[in-house]
């Protein structure tokens, strides 16, 4: 009944709105009936160009001021974020200097030349080098962009396994994550989804005779000690997830039947970032959002605080539960993470016998 | 010329048939009728493609929130009025789907290739009339083929628009994964051969049926830019069937082309050896030129409409062939740029980084070269010109953060994120509407014999751009704060709690740009009936579909089909009285052609 009603509702409205137009259409008979652009409309619309530039030049600041925290460009928590963090800076830059220039041309040429009768454009059907001009200026400012961009592309994905990056796994699957730490002789234990053993707690399907993987350990939590190299292998169960650590400037498509893989140093701690000014700020100004909607948080039964945590989230559609398949990274001092490690169970351990 | 034996032999032809309702309106062969039915077919998707659109936004902005249209629109996909998590992800997918495939590509080629190429190229019909017919009959089939999968039990396809497997292969992964797929596959497998169909005839029509007179090099841009689409269109959409084809044994064959070693809901799948990242390959094989087969014709009606309505030759009309045939290479080598972060070899991201940012120098090239040819113009400020100039403005605007997500560094930490939705939506989807838009108000007249309403046309127009930036230019900032797409809601993130605002922002822009359409609807649908008649040659045009008479007719021209003298663009040429020179008038003498 209900559904009946808001269609008929949906309905009504929508006939307003005809009508409306209708009689707003009507009115116009008699005025001019050309459907023609007369000189009138062409003033009229030659200035509402300029308005709209200042429309664009407004949204633009706008959004700078209300969402320009820009949290993704400032405030990495990698050795190589700075990297990407600069030439994202280059490129807005770039990009915005464009933009405000090319937009005032338009606009403006669309309002300065605006038609009048008996007026007569400019004969002018080609010159080449104007043309030569503005395929140079492109090439040289791109050229810079794709070198620039591919040596930090290539400082990034070649991974330096001279270092002795700590292995870890991250395992996808719908809808949450499992972290897989080498253990003592950090060299993954063999696995395949077809060794999978749920009633013998062998939820990753590690190679039971492999002795790599005895030691191995599977967590819920990805804790990661400052300052030393991780190299992350990619594996997925089941369909495409995709391991995002936006804080990182780091992710990674997991594929099921192949290992993917991606590497960074973490550089500052869980603790530290939290005592950093600009996420200080951020973190109160969701809180005081979160109070706002107190009643709608608390009936979902989620934390009303929010606290700063660095997180990985799946960044590929993986299905229903997508939205919230997300796992917590903790990055602590060598000491807090051994600590942390020896805690947990090994693989040899956590079996059910 | 054996093009000009050819329409002689034509000449006959139209005059005498006796067209009865059912061949003059339903299995028309006459390429004027398969455009009017390709953009009316196309405006009905649209509708639904677009309400989809307002359905998953006011999620976004008020998520979990009981809301009557929900309840009233998604029937048990809504229980309480509560949107559920799967049928977000069909919307998404569908919207996607219907936006590129069967507004964009078949409602914007199929309307203005099929009425334009005859009429602009001087011909009688297309090369064959019964394979467009044809064609539009498959599109119509995939279009209800499509329509159909939304009523399925488990509910609509929902993989996302990419329909990456294993996710849209394995039926466990996803409810909608099951028949709603499978008609999914076999509604895009008829739209393949709609489109391929399509192509070949516009390509054979271009090369073979120009009038006298009418060298490649006198080709209005709006030509060109379809016969390069047609040409696009036909190397890269037997690919994207291949895929679909794959899909469908590995779906229902128990091949693996593109599954290995599945555990899912406490069983393993049987597959070995197959690689989703082989999809991703031929996914967007087809994917990335599709961009510009949706793309080009809009550039190229803008080409047309700015240069008309500017009363000036368009600028650089070598140039702009060129960048419109650079782009087209170009656009069948960059595909990897949306799989940087697949698992594909780093080098190849590399190599794939050189080759996207190259696009970069045409597009320049053609945006600078709008913007030139207003200067100095008389601009005719029709609604079809303030389209056209949106049109530009997106594509700029759009256009330059392409440099970000096309550089494989940048894209590590947006992939994904909406500042993607907000790239695409106007770079591609934005500015082909509007050149569909300007399109339709420009050419009008000329398909149906009267006129929009003008005053209608700048209300639609400037509510219209307003709310598109409103959308898209906030869209971008959320996504560079990490916000991925495809989240059914944020809820669960408290750390993007600082964007709901905004979203609540746009959703509202984009309710009140949707609603806007209304006035678009109205003023086409009354305007076929009643609007003001149309002359011959309202907008003072120079290319041949204005030589032809008012009223429609099976073979276009009465008589002898005009020559050509000249190219489409001597707008307000020294030497003539009027600002216009149409291109079946003769060089007077001593007159140059400048273009040369």
């Amino acid at each position: 009944m209900t559904a009946f009603l808001t269609i008929i509702i949906v309905l009504f409205i929508a006939i307003a709105i005809w009508q409306m137009v209708k009689i707003f259409d009507l009115a116009q008979v008699g005025s001019d009936n050309g459907q023609v652009a007369t000189d009138r409309d062409n003033t009229i619309n030659g200035y509402l160009m300029m308005g709209f530039l200042i429309f664009i030049y407004v949204i633009t600041i706008l959004s700078f001021w209300y969402l320009g925290d820009l949290p993704l460009m400032s405030n990495s928590a990698s050795e190589h974020g700075p990297q990407i963090d600069n030439l994202m800076i280059i490129s807005m830059v770039i990009i915005f200097i464009v933009q405000t220039f090319t937009q005032f041309l338009l606009h403006y040429f669309a309002y300065k030349y605006k038609g009048e009768k008996g007026k007569k454009a400019l004969f002018y059907a080609d010159n080449n080098t104007l043309e030569a001009i503005w395929t140079f200026i492109p090439v040289v400012v791109l050229a810079g962009l794709i070198i620039y961009g591919l040596f930090t592309w290539s400082s990034i994905m070649n991974i330096d396994e001279t270092e002795d990056p700590i292995v870890v796994e991250l395992y996808a699957q719908q809808f949450n994550w499992k972290a897989r730490y080498a253990g003592e002789d950090n060299t993954l234990g063999m696995a395949n989804v077809r060794l999978i053993d749920i009633d013998r707690a062998n939820i990753l399907g590690l190679d039971e005779s492999d002795p790599n993987a005895q030691d191995d350990i599977i967590t819920t939590e990805l804790h990661l000690p400052v300052g030393k190299p991780v190299l992350f292998k990619m594996r997925s169960q089941d369909v495409l997830h995709s391991a995002y650590m936006p804080h990182f400037r780091a992710q990674m498509n997991c594929v099921p039947g192949m290992i993917t893989q991606f590497g960074f140093t973490p550089t500052i701690t869980t603790a530290e970032m939290r005592e950093n000014p600009d996420i200080i700020e951020k973190v109160a100004n969701i809180n005081a959002l979160r109070k706002e909607r107190r009643e709608e948080i608390e009936a979902k039964g989620q934390e009303l605080t929010y606290e700063f945590d660095y997180l990985l989230l799946c960044n590929k559609i993986c299905g229903k539960s997508h939205y919230n398949m997300q796992m917590k990274i903790v990055v602590e001092t060598e000491e807090e993470y051994q600590a942390w490690l020896s805690q947990q169970q090994t693989f040899k351990n956590s079996l059910v016998k | 010329m054996s093009a000009h034996a050819d329409t002689h032999a034509h000449d006959d032809h139209g005059h005498h048939h006796k067209e009865t309702f059912v061949t003059k309106y339903i299995f028309s062969q006459d390429h004027k009728m398969i455009a009017k039915q390709y953009l009316i077919t196309g405006t009905i998707m649209g509708v639904i493609g677009v309400l989809m659109s307002l359905m998953f936004r006011m999620q976004i902005a008020w998520p979990e929130e009981p809301n009557v249209l929900f309840e009233a629109l998604l029937g048990k996909w809504a229980p309480d009025g509560v949107m559920d998590a799967d049928i977000y992800l069909a919307l998404v997918t569908i919207h996607g789907t219907i936006m590129v495939f069967f507004v964009l590509t078949a409602g914007l080629s199929g309307t203005f290739s099929n009425l334009l190429i005859p009429l602009q190229i001087g011909a009688r019909d297309m090369a064959s009339g019964f394979l467009n017919m044809v064609s539009y009959w498959l599109f119509f089939v995939s279009s209800v083929v499509m329509v159909i999968s939304l009523f399925v039990e488990a509910g609509p396809a929902a993989a996302g628009w990419t329909i990456y497997p294993p996710l849209s292969a394995v039926e466990l992964a996803q409810g909608g994964s099951g028949m709603g797929m499978t008609l999914w596959l076999v509604s895009m497998a008829i739209f393949i051969a709609s489109s391929l169909l399509g192509s070949l005839n516009y390509i054979v029509t271009v090369i073979n049926l120009r009038t006298k007179g009418m060298s490649m090099t006198r080709l209005p841009l709006t030509i060109w830019a379809f016969f390069v689409t047609a040409v696009i269109g036909v190397i890269s959409f037997p690919v994207l069937l291949s895929a679909a084809l794959l899909l469908i044994m590995d779906r229902s064959f128990g091949t693996s082309f593109f599954l290995s070693d599945i555990f899912i809901q406490g069983e393993v799948l049987h597959y070995q050896g197959g690689s989703p990242v082989l999809f991703e390959h031929l996914f967007w094989f087809l994917g990335h030129p599709e961009v510009y087969i949706v793309l080009l014709p809009a550039l190229g009606i803008t080409s047309e409409i700015i240069a008309t309505n500017s009363r000036k030759p368009i600028f650089g009309y070598r140039a702009m062939v060129m960048s419109i045939l650079a782009i087209a290479f170009l656009s069948t080598i960059v595909w990897g740029h949306h799989m940087f972060i697949s698992g594909m070899n780093p080098f190849l991201g590399s190599v794939f980084t050189f080759t996207t940012l190259l696009i970069a120098i045409p597009s320049a090239v053609k945006a600078f070269n709008y913007i030139t040819t207003l200067w100095k113009g008389n601009l005719q400020m029709n609604p079809a010109m303030l389209f056209s100039i949106g049109l530009v403005s997106t594509f700029i605007t759009g256009g330059l953060t392409g440099i970000i997500l096309g550089d494989s560094a940048l894209d590590i930490n947006v992939h994904d994120t909406y500042f993607v939705v907000a790239h695409f939506h106007l770079v591609m989807g934005i500015s082909a509407l509007y050149g569909m838009f300007a399109g339709i108000y420009h050419w009008f007249p000329k398909m149906y014999g009267r006129m929009l309403n003008k005053n209608l046309g700048y209300l639609h127009f400037w509510v219209t751009a307003i709310c598109a930036y409103g959308v898209f230019f906030p869209m971008h900032f959320i996504g560079m704060a990490g916000l991925p797409r495809r989240y059914y809601t944020n809820s669960n993130f408290p750390l993007f709690d600082d964007t709901a605002n905004a979203n609540v922002v746009i959703t509202m822009f984009a309710v009140v740009g949707g609603i806007f359409q209304l006035v678009f609807l109205y003023n086409f649908f009354s305007s076929i009936f009643f609007g003001k008649k149309a002359v011959q040659n309202p907008w003072r045009s120079n290319t041949l579909e204005w030589t032809a008479p008012v009223e429609h007719f099976h073979g276009n021209w009465e008589g002898e089909i005009p020559h050509v003298y000249r190219w489409a663009y001597d707008y307000s040429k020294p030497g003539h009285d009027e600002d216009f020179v149409p291109q079946n008038v003769p060089m007077k003498e001593g007159e140059e052609e400048l273009h040369h």
